[in-house]
């Protein structure tokens, strides 16, 4: 008997911290995927499960406390209830935190949608001495309530089978169950009354009161306006104070009304454990101190065992490389092999390369997350980023920029704001990632003497930090403007990570880049690829020339190497030549390719170690002009990874070209002046 | 009514439970703050007076970190021990 499946839409809704993750995990496993929201840069996580014959297409609306038009994240977690009109709304509530988490609830009830409540993280509370009667509280609220443990899968079965019943049910009234006080209703009644528009539409009729933006720009008619404003006086004068906090204040009275008489608190043991743990982890002294040692842990653990694996996946590779180049002779020109092996697994493979590192690091910070620490971190570092006008949590993705830049903008994501975001991203760059890393170890040996290798190498570093400061300062202080956000924030009670939730973390973020590396990274590193071998030469012009020779006029004739020499007068006075120019067009590949290319140029054969180029770098040129190679590849230009991620992550073409176009300005301006006084000091 | 004086927030010692009674600040700031439970009348106590970082109070059962620019905006009735 082929039974028809049913379709539900669930949007899943809930505070910051109140579990839904682990509630979206134990619903729908491996059958999920992320995307954004359309023009908000604002993740969007949907899933699949069955059940009973149903098919549930379910939606993790972001978290909030609340539904205002204050931020991104509640616009859009509101307007995709008003807008898709999702057959269940359930809402993930930290049972051990019920009165504030009831907050959202509430003004779901106030959306008129069907509503089931899940109490997550019933074991904790019960820990903590409540006792719920659940029964009783479903009743005052009209709304199943089930009681769930996400990270051990209890009461899942439960909930789907009263979202179920819920899809199934007649709608029901919930809107006008809570009650605003006799003069806020007196408002909302005549405002009903008055207007065709709002008689149906109770939530609207609130939401004008509190002088919503969003639902203000919506309405066009000006009348509605008028007396709105007339209301809010009203109301003003009554209560002396603005109605939106009002009726806040009455919602929290609602709340606590229908808690009074269903929790009980049974224990006065709150928050112990996590308090003794923070009086370490956040000392006034030793947080900081903690904080660095942490870091320093993750870092050096995930590129220790990250080693391994991208040595194996270097190797394979490499293998591809030679056995692909083994189907044409030796030393063939072959156009289709050198784009298979140069263009498409020489680009995509170095960026595939860090994949276990990118998925190392995000197992760490999931951990961090997880167990309650990132929250702490913030706390800590806050003092020092809020100079800058950043939020702490701006520092974990920072210090992953040591390592990469395109993890580091990935891991953006764990800034809730908007403008804080978006000035974290464009300013990651100029951490010295590990791929610049390679172009120092060339340099740096041909110019400097031993005492002072070190030292230039920290210089390097730090002038990358400070030039980051000041960018990030100057960027919240102009184009991204804004009250740096009022510092809120719940610190969670320290908890276990699961397995489940880091793996997950991890596959989610592989997945990622392995898509970026397998669409816009190819598409880019194929165009490279071209530039530096196209137009070709006549193989006549070459007789005569060994290898290495070949392939020092081959770039040169290339588009490349024709845009270098182009360039040559434009970067005179940073004191580069058309062969240094020619590096670093090749390099907005990947940084790395900066060394390769110096090679090619160089016409060192690829068998030679690196003390040959760096003893035709000497002859050719000044230390300082070594110095400022470092600077403007330190400073200029992102590879495109970073474009492409910055891209993706900030929704807008436009930022990643501001980002590219910004650095390479800055880049040309820093280099300018210390070559030029560098020059006149030097003599 | 001499027993129960007015402060800012700031000025609170670690471990005294305190009613609020005004927010001194912009209305989207308030009403970010009445979202997350920080109305008037509403009771708390002080977990850290982080001096000079931010602040951790309890709230109805959790920990909330203000800043310390925030916590001099809010004004707070001593509500004893």
């Amino acid at each position: 008997m082929a039974e028809k499946i049913k379709k539900i839409t669930v949007a899943l809704a809930g505070n910051p911290n109140s579990g839904k993750t682990t509630i979206f995990n134990s619903l729908t496993g491996m059958r999920q995927h992320v995307g954004n929201y359309p023009g908000v840069t604002v993740e969007k996580k949907e899933g699949t499960c069955r059940h009973n014959g149903y098919e549930l297409d379910i939606i993790d609306l972001p978290g909030t406390y609340s539904l205002t038009a204050y931020s991104t994240e509640e616009v859009v977690s509101r307007n995709f209830i008003i807008e898709k009109k999702p057959d269940v709304v359930v809402d993930v509530i930290d049972a051990s935190n019920i009165e504030r988490n009831l907050y959202l609830a509430v003004q779901l009830m106030e959306l008129n949608v069907p509503l089931v409540l899940a109490f997550n993280m019933s074991d904790i509370a019960k820990q903590k001495g409540l006792v719920f009667d659940i029964e009783k509280l479903s009743a005052l609220l009209e709304v199943s309530i089930v009681q769930t443990v996400g990270n051990k899968k209890q009461g899942i079965n439960e909930l789907l089978d009263s979202i179920i019943r819920t899809a199934e049910q007649p709608p029901k009234n919930l809107a006008s169950l809570v009650k605003y006080g006799s003069e806020i209703e007196k408002e909302i009644e005549k405002l009903q009354q008055k207007f065709d528009e709002l008689r149906n539409d109770r939530w609207t009729a609130i939401k004008l009161l509190e002088q919503d933006a969003d639902v203000l720009g919506h309405i066009y008619n000006e009348e509605i306006v008028i007396s709105v404003m007339e209301s809010i006086l009203r109301l003003k004068n009554i209560f002396g104070e603005e109605p939106e906090i009002i009726i806040a204040d009455r919602r929290y009275g609602f709340i606590s009304g229908a808690c009074q008489e269903t929790v009980k608190n049974t224990v006065e043991i709150r928050h112990n454990r996590s308090d003794m743990i923070d009086a370490v982890m956040t000392h006034k002294i030793w947080g900081l101190p903690i904080f660095i040692a942490l870091m320093y842990i993750v870092f050096d653990l995930t590129f220790r065992f990250s080693e391994w694996p991208m040595g194996w996946l270097e190797m394979f590779f490499g293998w591809l490389g030679r056995s692909i180049s083994g189907f044409w002779p030796a030393g063939s020109d072959n156009i289709l092999k050198s784009l298979l092996v140069d263009g498409i697994i020489g680009g995509v493979g170095g960026v595939v390369v860090f994949l276990p590192n990118i998925i190392l690091l995000f197992a760490a910070i999931a951990v961090l997350e997880d167990s309650g620490y990132m929250a702490r971190a913030a706390f800590v570092t806050d003092r020092l980023m809020h100079k800058i006008g950043l939020h702490g949590k701006s520092f974990i993705p920072m210090l992953i920029g040591f390592g990469c830049t395109v993890p580091a903008i990935m891991a953006c994501r764990i800034l809730e704001n908007r403008r804080n975001r978006i000035t974290t991203i464009l300013v990651l760059p100029l951490f010295s990632c590990g791929a610049r890393l390679t172009i120092y170890a060339l340099i740096i040996p041909a110019f400097f003497a031993e005492q002072w290798r070190g030292p230039v190498m920290w210089l390097i570093y730090f002038i990358g930090i400070a030039l980051a400061v000041i960018a990030a300062k100057i960027l919240r202080l102009t184009l991204l403007k804004g009250e740096t956000v009022p510092y809120v924030m719940e610190l969670p009670p320290y908890r276990m990570p699961t397995a489940k939730s880091v793996l997950l973390h991890m596959w989610e973020r592989g997945w990622l880049y392995l898509k970026k590396a397998g669409t816009v990274i190819l598409m880019l590193s194929i165009i490279l690829w071209a530039a530096a071998r196209y137009p070709r030469m006549n193989a006549e012009k070459l007789a005569g020339l060994n290898d290495a020779e070949t392939r020092t006029a081959m770039l040169k004739h290339s588009v490349i190497g024709r845009a270098g020499s182009a360039l040559e007068p434009a970067l005179k006075p940073l004191g580069f030549d058309y062969k240094i120019a020619t590096a670093l067009i090749g390099s907005m590949a990947a940084k790395e390719v900066f060394v390769a290319q110096m090679g090619i140029v160089y016409a060192v054969s690829e068998h030679d170690d690196a003390s040959v180029l760096q003893e035709k770098l000497r002859s050719d040129y000044t230390p300082l002009q070594g110095f400022c190679i470092m600077l403007f590849c330190l400073i200029s230009a992102p590879c495109i990874a970073t474009i492409a991620i910055t891209r993706s992550e900030t929704g807008r073409i436009g930022w990643a070209i501001f980002q590219w176009a910004g650095l390479t300005a800055l880049a040309y301006a820093v280099t300018f002046v210390v070559y030029q006084v560098g020059m006149i000091l030097l003599g | 009514m001499k027993t129960q004086e007015q402060t800012f927030l700031t000025n609170v010692t670690n471990g005294t439970k305190v009613r609020l009674l005004k927010i001194d600040a912009g209305q989207g700031l308030k009403a970010r703050l009445a979202a997350m439970g920080l109305l008037a009348g509403v009771e708390f106590s002080v977990i850290n007076n982080g001096h000079p970082g931010p602040f951790v109070i309890d709230l109805k059962g959790s920990r909330m970190v203000l800043g310390r620019g925030m916590a001099g905006k809010i004004i707070v009735k001593l509500s004893g021990s």
